[in-house]
């Protein structure tokens, strides 16, 4: 249908990272990591020197690249660039905000979890919740 | 309503009733079936709904387990490890199959991954050969930590599914809905409207119609007795010229035998 992007069905795409030093290394060893001849990584390690400028850069990267399907992206380090996120309303790559170690996961700031709960009324979410 | 007095702009005529007869019927059942897969597709908004709200508490269970497995690792081989692991990048063996599915005329991207094995053999040591990395030490925690993330990896993966499943239901949904009710509150009106428009501009030519046929149906009538009435009057006048004649002098030439007569008669001398 006109206007509807249309998703691509690939026999193999790449999940990329945007996150800090140790969910890389644990992901990175679970074998999610991918170097290409150019020595472009699937991944960005986000450090206290890292710029804002660099994750959006990176960000606008991995969700412009065809052969992601899903961006996983700490929520401290998406709490930055949180303009870009919510502005973004592709259905692939898919944006996951993942809880990173020392930044414990909120909820309240996931953009899918907020609009959960905008769409619907607090019962139904908090029901399922418990 | 802005949209209650609006009618389509079409010459009443039978014709056109009949098509604008049509065009209600096709916009009912077109609002009939919309409405269906609007509710289809809420059923499965809903179930997904739900499997997110399940999958994100999970998906922190998981992550915990993973970071926590990472620092056991990290404690036992040493901090050198991530460095081992962040040199040794090459293909990635894990990766992401995508396909569609189809939901009441909705294509719903759904993801699943899978360990591409030419990459796991031929890959960089940390992708492929789990010995290598930790061989020093700690091997064990390592493989663990390893374990830990390809768990979560699985569940990040089918909560991406889920996620994008939903922003895809949800934009549906919207368009769905809102054709619904354009179809209901826009469209079906103004035909409604329009039909009402022709059957009164219909009734109303009859009625003329039936007018005129009045009007000179008593024309007619006032015609016949205007002539009825002249024809009596000639008839009389006609009468009254026979009885003249009956009586030897023509109403009009009575005079005129005089004169003409006087001018031919030689034995009158003055």
């Amino acid at each position: 249908m006109a206007g509807r992007p249309s998703i691509p069905t690939k026999s193999s795409a790449l999940i990329a990272m945007i996150a800090d030093e140790d969910t890389v290394t644990g992901f990175l060893l679970a074998g999610v990591g991918n170097v290409d001849l150019r020595k472009k990584t699937n991944y960005l390690i986000v450090d206290n020197k890292t710029t804002v400028k660099q994750i959006e850069d990176a960000f606008k990267e991995f969700t412009a690249r065809e052969d992601i399907a899903i961006v996983l992206i700490s929520q401290y380090v998406a709490n930055m660039i949180r303009f870009l996120v919510d502005g973004y309303n592709k259905p692939v790559p898919a944006i996951l905000e993942i809880p990173s170690k020392d930044h414990p996961y909120d909820p309240a700031h996931d953009s899918v979890l907020s609009r959960v709960k905008y769409l619907f009324s607090a019962e139904s979410v908090a029901s399922d919740r418990r | 309503m802005a949209g209650q007095n609006q009618r389509l702009n079409v010459v009443p005529t039978v014709t056109m009733l009949g098509v604008m007869k049509a065009r209600l019927v096709g916009a009912t059942r077109g609002h009939a079936l919309l409405k269906k897969k609007s509710d289809a597709l809420t059923v499965q908004f809903r179930a997904i709904l739900k499997k997110i709200v399940a999958a994100k508490e999970s998906m922190g269970e998981t992550m915990r387990a993973s970071s926590f497995s990472l620092a056991e690792a990290k404690y036992v081989a040493g901090d050198g490890v991530r460095h081992v692991v962040l040199q040794s990048v090459r293909a990635a063996s894990v990766r992401v199959r995508s396909h569609q599915e189809n939901v009441a005329g909705v294509k719903l991207p759904k993801f699943t991954h899978f360990v591409d094995p030419a990459a796991a053999s031929s890959g960089g040591a940390s992708n492929a050969s789990p010995s290598l990395t930790g061989l020093a030490r700690g091997g064990q925690q390592v493989a663990a930590c390893r374990a830990a993330h390809v768990k979560a990896i699985e569940v990040l993966v089918e909560l991406a599914s889920l996620q994008t499943s939903f922003l895809t239901l949800d934009e549906a949904i919207k368009t769905t809905n809102r054709r619904v009710n354009a179809l209901e509150n826009v469209v079906k009106p103004r035909i409604e409207n329009t039909i009402s428009y022709i059957k009164g501009e219909l009734d109303e030519l009859e009625r003329e119609d039936f007018f005129r046929l009045k009007k000179i149906q008593g024309y007619k009538k006032r015609e016949i007795e205007r002539q009825t009435a002249a024809a009596k009057l000639f008839a009389e006048e006609q009468l009254a010229e026979d009885l003249a004649l009956k009586r030897g002098i023509s109403l009009g030439s009575a005079a005129n035998l005089l004169v003409a007569g006087g001018d031919k008669d030689d034995d009158i001398i003055f």
